[in-house]
């Protein structure tokens, strides 16, 4: 009996405590930058593109709803002819940004994607594509890779040695 | 093969005790790293990856660290590989290699199939605790084929012992000294060997890979696969094809221990890239009033079964290229007594007697792999590199076998391989070629000779004439050396040097354990394939294990004329109208085309004259051609990419190929379009034809009619094979993109297509094994993402896989004494003045029409030329690269002259299959004229 009147009495007393509930959509929740929204490609601080198209995002997405074609510049260096995430079936587990190995595809705190049709969901590069870096700022994939992309040339890496003359006489 | 007890930690297990211990770990399933050893080209010890720790006995604690692919099994050996120490020490390697690795994985194509990083997962190495710089190196153009990026050699030097010991390459070697070793050509340039593409599979990094691939780059797990055979020669290799968004995307080898192991040439493994081009058909079309209009499929077949079942006069005309189905269903919609096989008469009975020989004759002819296990070649008549490349890469092999027999009795193991070499020291086997001009092949022999084909048929039968002397008179000098003037049927001839030759061979061959003679077609000549079997008779007389090899040119050229004796002239002979032409009715006539294009095959004017005559002219095929452009109805075939089927190569084997993947458009194969031309043809208007019979059930009607083809029933696994319940998926379980690869067209993802023609299915679920060796349609364990992990689908390393090699051969020799050969000795070649015999020259790159339409390949196909012999040219002024004018089928062609071929005087060569020469009958007579050459 006791209980049960405290019961009443601890509900009564939630009215006159501060409301949790917003008033979406006039009034918009704090969502923190590592949130799970929706997913973007991001641009090297050169305003490159960062994807390389390495396949792994692909193969890591456990519904297999992004699908890409790798293709080359004329410098070698390799970025996706086309990009497709259907965000149709998107589970924004976010797998995919952490099998990135050069940071460009970032899970970022929107998800205010809803659509009429299904059709509209499914996003190409354009509509992925943003023009700065994101979360991660400063890195460049291919001025850490071995392979001359017209980024750096062989040997003109942080971490490298120039290229080695392989007529030279001294051992 | 004995075997030997062993532990390995503490495990007993029998092995084979000719092994090392790394072949022999891995033959057990163990997982032991490694570099540098290869099934194929055996141990060096060079990457110091596969430590094992290894005890004095029972009793050792300690142990030590041994290489074991250096440490031969021995009685009660005890190794483990397993000890803390072996692991420390491997991952010490490891982490030392890793210490100039640069940071590529993600733009690297070996990444997901790379034999490094496998191995750094499984030595458990993961963070780069060097922090010094990187080495660099920059990459060399190595031709269309090969892509080169040379940061990320690890040294195990593979790809010079594959390149130059294994397949005789001169143009890639190791550069500098210490840890700056550079792999690559002593400057830019396309790599010359015709089987660099290999380099692409022998690397275990990603310093070669596979430049084609490159320029449309699918990783491994992406990949839709089929067990496949590749259609780009009469040997009959076995591929794995692969497929991604609907274009073909890359080949690689599919192990079979009887045919092409580990290896293809550069023409199977590039050439693929025709499937993919925009030549393809990819719609029915019908001609109008003037051109072809495309048609939906169910227009054609209404309108072409219209004409069958009109009961018209019809022929059809079967391929080489296309599959026993296809060509047996051509032939059943026809009737056998118009069904003609697609090659002119002169090839289509040489590969008859070719048959004849392998089936009734007295010799057995090995498998491709056979070929490395002889001692003594004899090749007559052959360019190996440029008409079965595979077989010349064996027969390289075979120049190897008697030296290493001999290493082998000093105790040393065959699969040491640098103690071997260092023995052996670059001597070769006995090895005698006899052609009309200088081969690739020519290095490694013994003796050449080069002549025109029927003196190269008068010393084989002078060598066999030697071979049967040494039995009636042993050791006695052959009575035929008479001095009569040299004439057809005997093989006296003045020349000494002949004598000497064909005396040298005959003892050579009956010298060796296990002597091999290759002839073949390419040539023309019945008298070579019957000089070549009678060499082979008389060794098997005198109680010598010998193997008769017979090269043809296309990937069914047996299937088909097992399947017919009537060629092409028969058919152009039998259309010829009567002398009083009665056009009308003429008219009337139909030709069925099956995956050929005529002009290819017969002279224009000829072939021009037999469409002409035709009515309807019906063409299934794949690419636009000559002929498809002649054609009132064209139908889309599949290339070997979209079709099941079967062929049979030049060893008599029957094998299977499964199609890749299933277009979106109308093109499917032959066998299925003649299959719904029957049908419609057969039921009666408006009632729909009845349902379509599936491959199983025509291999049934196929044997019941070609009963000596029976074995071609049981090459696979039924279309109803389940392992379990399940079918073998062509797409690995990390394929992906499922739901979004087709979400740009339709977000609802359509169903995955059904493959009723096999077990095969078309999508990534499904059994999880090893599935039965004709059904393997990619290679991968758990931890053995590279072709590597093909160790787990083999009984031992290198031998033959779970399940057996497929493949089925349809000849045994029968020795039926019919088949037993009167000596047709041709008379020596004498040269008319004025006039050149005409010889054909073959080109890997070029010679094949298919592969030659490969933006790859085309780049390599040499401009065409005529080849002179030197003297000849000396005495007319000519110069290498002056234009000549050449009468070829009545028409003047100006062509560039090549000198220093070695052709015989009075000869001359073109090359076969290009443009300029298509439809030329080999060999023919002409007239050049050199007026003007500047
Ligand atoms: S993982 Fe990153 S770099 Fe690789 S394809 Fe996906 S987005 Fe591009
Ligand atoms: S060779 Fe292998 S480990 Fe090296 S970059 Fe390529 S995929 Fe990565
Ligand atoms: S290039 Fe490849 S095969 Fe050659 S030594 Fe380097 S890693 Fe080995
Ligand atoms: S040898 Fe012939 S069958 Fe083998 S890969 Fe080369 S072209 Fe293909
Ligand atoms: S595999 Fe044994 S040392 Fe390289």
């Amino acid at each position: 009996m006791f209980s049960n009147l405290r019961s009443i009495w601890i509900v009564f007393l939630h009215m006159f405590h501060k409301r949790e509930t917003v008033l979406y959509p006039e009034e918009k929740a704090y969502l923190p930058p590592r949130w799970r929204g929706r997913i973007v490609l991001t641009r090297d601080p050169e305003g490159e593109e960062r994807c390389v198209g390495c396949y792994l995002c692909a193969a890591v997405c456990p519904v297999d709803c992004i699908s890409l074609q790798a293709t080359e510049d004329e410098h070698g260096r390799r970025y996706p002819e086309f990009f497709r995430i259907n965000f149709s079936r998107c589970i924004f587990c976010g797998l995919c940004e952490d099998a990135c190995p050069t940071d460009a595809i970032q899970l970022i705190p929107d998800f205010e994607m809803g659509e009429y049709h299904r059709q509209n969901l499914v996003y190409e590069k354009e509509d992925l594509l943003i023009d700065g870096q994101g979360k991660v700022q400063g890195y460049n994939f291919y001025k850490v890779a071995g392979i001359d992309a017209g980024v750096k040339a062989k040997g003109q890496g942080a971490n490298e040695d120039k290229p080695v003359d392989i007529k030279k006489l001294m051992p | 093969m004995s075997m030997t007890n062993i532990l390995i930690d503490n495990v007993p297990y029998a092995v084979d005790g000719s092994k090392n211990v790394l072949a022999a770990s891995l033959s057990l399933g163990l997982n032991l790293p490694y570099f540098c050893w290869h099934p194929a080209l055996h141990s060096v010890g060079a990457c110091r990856q596969c430590a094992v720790l290894k005890y004095k006995n029972a009793e050792d604690t300690k142990g030590k660290i041994v290489m074991a692919c250096l440490e031969p099994i021995a009685d009660h050996l005890r190794i483990s590989i397993e000890a803390p120490e072996a692991r420390q020490f491997r991952a010490g390697n490891i982490e030392a290699l890793m210490t100039n690795h640069p940071h590529d994985c993600p733009v690297c194509d070996e990444g997901g199939e790379c034999h490094l990083q496998d191995m750094t997962v499984m030595t458990g190495h993961n963070c780069r605790r060097y922090e010094f710089k990187k080495r660099t190196h920059t990459n060399q153009y190595l031709g269309p084929f090969v892509n080169h990026e040379m940061n990320r050699c690890i040294q195990c030097y593979r790809c010079v012992r594959f390149y130059k010991e294994y397949a005789g390459g001169k143009d890639l070697d190791v550069f500098a000294s210490h840890d700056d070793v550079y792999f690559g050509r002593h400057e830019e340039g396309v790599l010359e060997s015709e089987f660099s593409g290999n380099l692409v599979e022998v690397c275990p990094t990603g310093v070669f890979t596979d430049k084609t691939l490159k320029k449309h780059f699918t990783r491994k797990w992406d990949l839709t696969d089929a067990p496949s055979i590749c259609h780009q020669c009469g040997v009959g290799c076995n591929i794995i094809a692969s497929e991604r968004y609907g274009s073909i995307r890359r080949i690689l080898t599919r192990y079979n221990g009887d045919v092409n192991g580990y290896f293809l040439c550069d023409r199977g493994r590039f050439g693929y890239e025709y499937v993919n081009s925009p030549q393809r058909i990819l719609a029915p079309a019908i001609k109008g009033d003037c051109a072809l209009a495309n048609a939906s499929p169910e227009q054609a077949i209404r309108q072409i079964s219209a004409i069958i079942a009109s009961g018209k006069k019809m022929i059809g005309i079967g391929s080489p290229q296309a599959s026993l189905e296809s060509n047996f269903l051509l032939q059943q919609l026809v009737g056998p007594a118009h069904f003609y096989a697609g090659i002119p008469r002169a090839e289509g009975k040489l590969i008859r007697r070719v048959i004849t020989l392998l089936k009734n004759g007295k010799v057995r002819t090995p498998s491709l792999a056979e070929v490395k296990d002889f001692d003594a070649v004899f090749v007559i008549g052959e360019d190996v590199t440029n008409t079965a490349p595979m077989l010349a890469l064996n027969l390289r092999q075979a120049a190897k076998k008697g030296p290493v027999e001999l290493v082998k009795a000093m105790h040393i193991p065959e699969w040491n391989d640098a103690a071997v070499k260092d023995i052996v020291q670059g001597t070769t086997g006995l090895f005698y070629i006899a052609t009309p001009h200088h081969t690739a092949l020519d290095e490694i022999a013994t003796r050449t000779y080069h002549a025109h084909p029927d003196d190269i048929a008068r010393l084989a039968y002078a060598v066999a004439q030697h071979i049967n002397a040494f039995s009636s008179i042993a050791g006695a000098s052959s009575s035929t050396a008479d001095a009569h003037s040299p004439d057809a049927g005997t093989t006296a001839n003045p020349d000494a040097d002949f004598e000497a030759l064909s005396k040298s061979i005959a003892a050579a061959l009956l010298a060796a354990k296990k002597p091999l003679i290759v002839s073949g077609i390419s040539l023309y000549s019945e008298a070579l394939l019957d000089s070549a079997a009678s060499i082979t008779n008389a060794l098997k007389d005198q109680a010598k294990d010998p193997g008769l090899v017979f090269i043809v040119p296309e990937a069914n050229s047996i299937g088909l004329v097992m399947l017919s004796d009537q060629f092409l002239e028969d058919a152009y002979e039998k259309e010829e109208p009567d002398e009083d032409e009665k056009p009308s009715q003429a008219d009337e006539d139909t030709a069925i085309l099956l995956e050929n294009d005529l002009y290819e095959r017969t002279f224009k004017g000829q072939t021009d004259l037999f469409l002409r005559r035709q009515k309807n002219i019906i063409v299934l095929d794949s690419l636009e051609n000559a002929t498809t452009r002649q054609a009132t109805h064209l139908l889309p075939a599949a290339t070997f990419a979209e079709a099941d089927g079967t062929l049979i190569n030049n060893e008599g084997r029957a094998q299977r190929f499964y199609q890749v993947h299933q277009p979106d458009n109308a093109v499917r194969s032959s066998w299925k379009w003649l299959q719904e031309l029957q049908s419609a043809a057969s039921s009666e208007p408006n009632v729909p034809p009845s349902a379509s019979t599936h491959f199983d059930s025509i291999l049934q009607s196929l044997v019941r009619e070609f009963p000596e083809l029976t074995a071609i029933t049981t090459l696979a696994p039924a279309a109803g094979f389940r392992e379990g319940t399940q079918k073998i998926p062509r797409e690995p379980h990390r394929y992906s993109g499922r739901t979004a690869m087709h979400a740009n067209v339709n977000v609802n993802e359509p169903q995955p297509p059904e493959d009723a023609d096999s077990a095969l299915s078309f999508t990534m679920e499904g059994y999880a094994g090893v599935p039965p060796p004709a059904l393997t349609p990619f290679y991968w364990s758990p931890g053995w993402n590279s072709v590597q992990a093909i160790n787990k689908y083999q009984i031992e390393v290198g031998g033959p896989l779970h399940g057996g090699n497929p493949g089925k051969r349809l000849f045994e020799p029968s020795n039926i004494p019919a088949a037993i050969l009167t000596p047709n000795i041709p008379a020596p070649f004498t040269p008319t003045p004025g006039e050149w015999l005409v010889l054909p020259l073959y080109h890997i790159f070029g010679s094949d029409p298919l592969s030659a339409l490969s933006p790859g390949i085309k780049e390599r196909i040499p401009q065409p030329y005529i080849a002179l012999n030197d003297s000849d040219a000396d005495k007319t002024g000519i110069l290498e690269g002056h234009y000549v004018e050449v009468l070829l089928n009545g028409q003047k062609q100006r062509l560039p002259v090549k000198l220093h071929t070695g052709l015989p005087p009075g000869t001359a060569g073109l090359p076969k299959g290009l443009a300029a020469t298509a439809g030329l009958q080999f060999p023919f007579s002409t007239t050049i004229n050199s007026g003007n050459h500047d």
